[in-house]
C-alpha cells in the first residue's frame, strides 16, 4: 500500500497554523489557547473560544504575501511520516507541529485520529505521534492522543466534535 | 499447584452476544447466579450508553444460550464505562462518562435505578464494592477516588474524597478480604488506601511507581486472586505484573474449591491470553507462563475479560467490535 494513504488535507493545517504564526494580535489567541489546551485535558471548550476560532476561519483565507506557506514548506505531514502495514493492520502517523509549543497539537492529533477512524476499515490499529524533538511536551501529547478512553470521552464533547468536523471539512479556494 | 493439564487446552467459543451498538467497555458476572439452579446472569455496558443484562437459559458442552434479559437505556446520558454487582448480587453499580454512578436493583418489573451518586467533576471510570458490600469506591478523570458508605434504603454517603493521584484514575478495586482499596492511574502508579485506625481517615499507605518495580505507563486494571494474596496489574507499557500482597489476616470462608488461579487478559491485539504460575520457581520467587493465546478472539480491541465466579472455566470477553463472547477453557477433544 502506498505510504501516502492519507491525503492530508493541507487546508487543515494551514488554517490552524497560519493564523497562529503570522497574525498580529494572535498573542491573545495563543495565550488563551495555550492556557486551555496545554492543560492537556480534553476539557469543555468555551463557546466564545469556538467563535473566536470560527472568526479566524474567515480571515485566514486572506493571503499573507510575506509568508506563502504550502504543506511541504510547513512540513506538518510528509510522505515518510505515514507508515502503513496492511498485513498487520497497522498505521502510524507522525506529525510535526510547526511551532514547538503549538497549543493546537492535541487538536491536530485528534483530527488526524478522527479522519483515520472514518476512512480506514475497523481492523486497523492507529498510532498518532508528534515527531520526536518537535514539541515541548511531546510525551504528554502522545500519551493523550493514544489513550483510547480519553479520546472516546473527548469525542463525546459536542464542542470538540464540532471543531474537529470544522477542521475536516474540505474547503476550496 | 494447579490441576491444569499442561497440554491440550483450548479456549472454545460458546456464544457471541450481539446487541450493543457501540463498543462494549465492561462486563460483570452476577456472583450469586450460575449455581444451585439459578441461571447465570451477566451485565454489560458500553459506548451506546446502555447497560444490558443477559441471562443463560441452558448450557450444553458446546454452547450456552444467553439471551438478552433487559436493555437499560435511560440510566446514563453518556458512555457507561464499567459495571459491577454487589457481593449479594442484588445491586448493580454502573460508572459513566456523564460523571455519575448509578445503583440499579431488580424488582418485579425488571431493573430500575434506585440511586444516583454525584460528586465527581468529570468522567467516572470505575466502581468497586468491598467484600461485605458496605462500601463503594468510585474514581474519575478528576484524579480523585471517592469512598461511599452503603446505608439502608439505598442511601449512599460519601465518607472520603481521596486525592493523591496526579492524573486520571482508571480503576478502583477493593481487596477481596480486607477493607483496603487499590487504585491505578494514567499517572503510571498504583495506590493503596486504608483507614487510619485512630481517626477513621482514609489515606494513601503505599504508592507503587517505577522506582519500586511499578509500571512505566498508564495502569489500566487491577485484579486479585481468591485469597487476596496476589494482585495482578496491566498497563500501557505492555506488561502484566504480579504482586505479592502482605495481608496478614485472611478471612476464613468459602473459597471456590476449584480455584485454579488462571490470569486471563485481553488487549488491543484482539487476543485473549491465559497465564498460570509455572512449576519451576526461581530463587527470586514464582514465575508465570503463557498457558494459551487465542488470536483474533475478537475483530477489534478487547476491553474486558471476566471469569465466571460460579461456573468452572467459563470466561466472558467484551470488545470494541460491539460483541460479548462466552468461552470455555476445555481440553482439545
Amino acid at each position: 500500500m502506498s505510504p501516502a494513504l492519507i491525503n492530508a488535507n493541507p487546508v487543515v493545517y494551514e488554517k490552524k497554523e497560519r493564523p497562529v504564526r503570522t497574525r498580529p494580535g494572535d498573542a491573545a489567541f495563543d495565550e488563551y489557547a495555550t492556557e486551555l489546551i496545554d492543560q492537556l485535558e480534553f476539557d469543555c471548550i468555551c463557546i466564545w473560544f469556538v467563535l473566536f476560532l470560527m472568526f479566524l476561519h474567515h480571515i485566514r483565507d486572506i493571503k499573507d504575501p510575506e509568508h506563502p506557506y504550502s504543506l511541504e514548506e510547513l512540513k506538518v505531514i510528509t510522505e515518510d511520516a505515514v507508515e502503513v502495514d496492511d498485513k498487520r493492520s497497522y498505521v502510524r502517523v507522525t506529525f510535526t507541529p510547526t511551532v514547538e509549543h503549538c497549543s493546537m497539537a492535541t487538536i491536530i492529533g485528534l483530527c488526524l485520529r478522527v479522519k483515520l477512524m472514518r476512512s480506514l476499515p475497523s481492523r486497523f490499529k492507529v498510532d498518532i505521534k508528534v515527531a520526536p524533538g518537535t514539541h515541548a511536551t511531546e510525551d504528554a501529547v502522545n500519551k493523550q492522543l493514544n489513550d483510547k478512553e480519553r479520546v472516546a470521552a473527548a469525542l463525546e464533547n459536542p464542542n470538540l466534535v464540532d471543531m474537529v468536523d470544522e477542521c475536516l471539512t474540505p474547503s476550496f479556494e | 499447584m494447579t490441576s491444569i493439564e499442561e497440554e491440550g487446552l483450548q479456549l472454545k467459543e460458546l456464544q457471541t452476544l450481539t446487541g450493543h451498538t457501540d463498543r462494549v467497555w465492561g462486563l460483570a458476572w452476577n456472583p450469586v447466579t450460575g449455581t444451585a439452579g439459578h441461571p447465570s446472569m451477566l451485565a454489560s455496558c458500553g459506548g451506546d450508553k446502555t447497560v444490558r443484562i443477559w441471562q443463560q437459559q441452558q448450557q450444553t458442552p458446546n454452547s450456552t444460550s444467553f439471551h438478552s434479559l433487559e436493555v437499560l437505556e435511560e440510566i446514563h446520558t453518556r458512555t457507561v464505562r464499567s459495571c459491577v454487582w454487589s457481593p449479594s448480587g442484588e445491586k448493580l453499580a454502573t460508572a459513566s462518562f456523564d460523571a455519575t454512578t448509578a445503583i440499579l436493583e431488580q424488582n418485579g418489573n425488571g431493573f430500575e435505578c434506585v440511586s444516583t451518586l454525584e460528586g465527581h467533576e468529570n468522567e467516572v471510570k470505575s466502581v468497586s464494592w468491598n467484600a461485605s458490600g458496605s462500601l463503594l469506591a468510585t474514581c474519575s478523570r478528576d484524579k480523585c477516588v471517592w469512598i461511599w458508605e452503603v446505608l439502608p434504603g439505598n442511601e449512599f454517603d460519601c465518607v472520603s474524597v481521596l486525592q493523591g493521584h496526579t492524573q486520571d484514575v482508571k480503576m478502583v478495586q477493593w481487596h477481596p478480604t480486607v477493607d483496603v482499596l487499590f487504585s491505578c492511574s494514567y499517572d503510571n502508579t498504583i495506590k493503596v488506601w486504608a483507614e487510619d485506625g485512630d481517626s477513621d481517615d482514609w489515606r494513601c499507605v503505599q504508592t507503587l511507581n517505577e522506582s519500586n518495580c511499578g509500571h512505566s505507563s498508564t495502569v489500566w486494571a487491577i485484579s486479585f486472586n481468591a485469597t487476596g494474596e496476589k494482585m495482578v496489574t496491566c498497563s500501557d507499557d505492555l506488561t502484566i505484573k504480579v504482586w505479592g500482597v502482605d495481608i496478614a489476616r485472611l478471612q476464613s470462608g468459602d473459597t471456590n474449591a476449584s480455584w485454579e488461579g488462571i490470569i486471563a487478559t485481553g488487549a488491543a491485539d484482539d487476543a485473549i491470553c491465559l497465564f498460570i504460575e509455572s512449576e519451576d520457581h526461581s530463587v527470586d520467587g514464582p514465575k508465570y507462563k503463557l498457558l494459551l493465546k487465542k488470536e483474533k478472539a475478537h475483530d477489534m480491541d478487547i476491553n474486558a475479560v471476566r471469569w465466571s465466579p460460579t461456573e468452572n472455566r467459563l470466561l466472558a470477553s467484551a470488545s470494541d467490535d460491539g460483541t460479548i463472547k462466552i468461552w470455555k477453557l476445555d481440553s482439545i477433544a
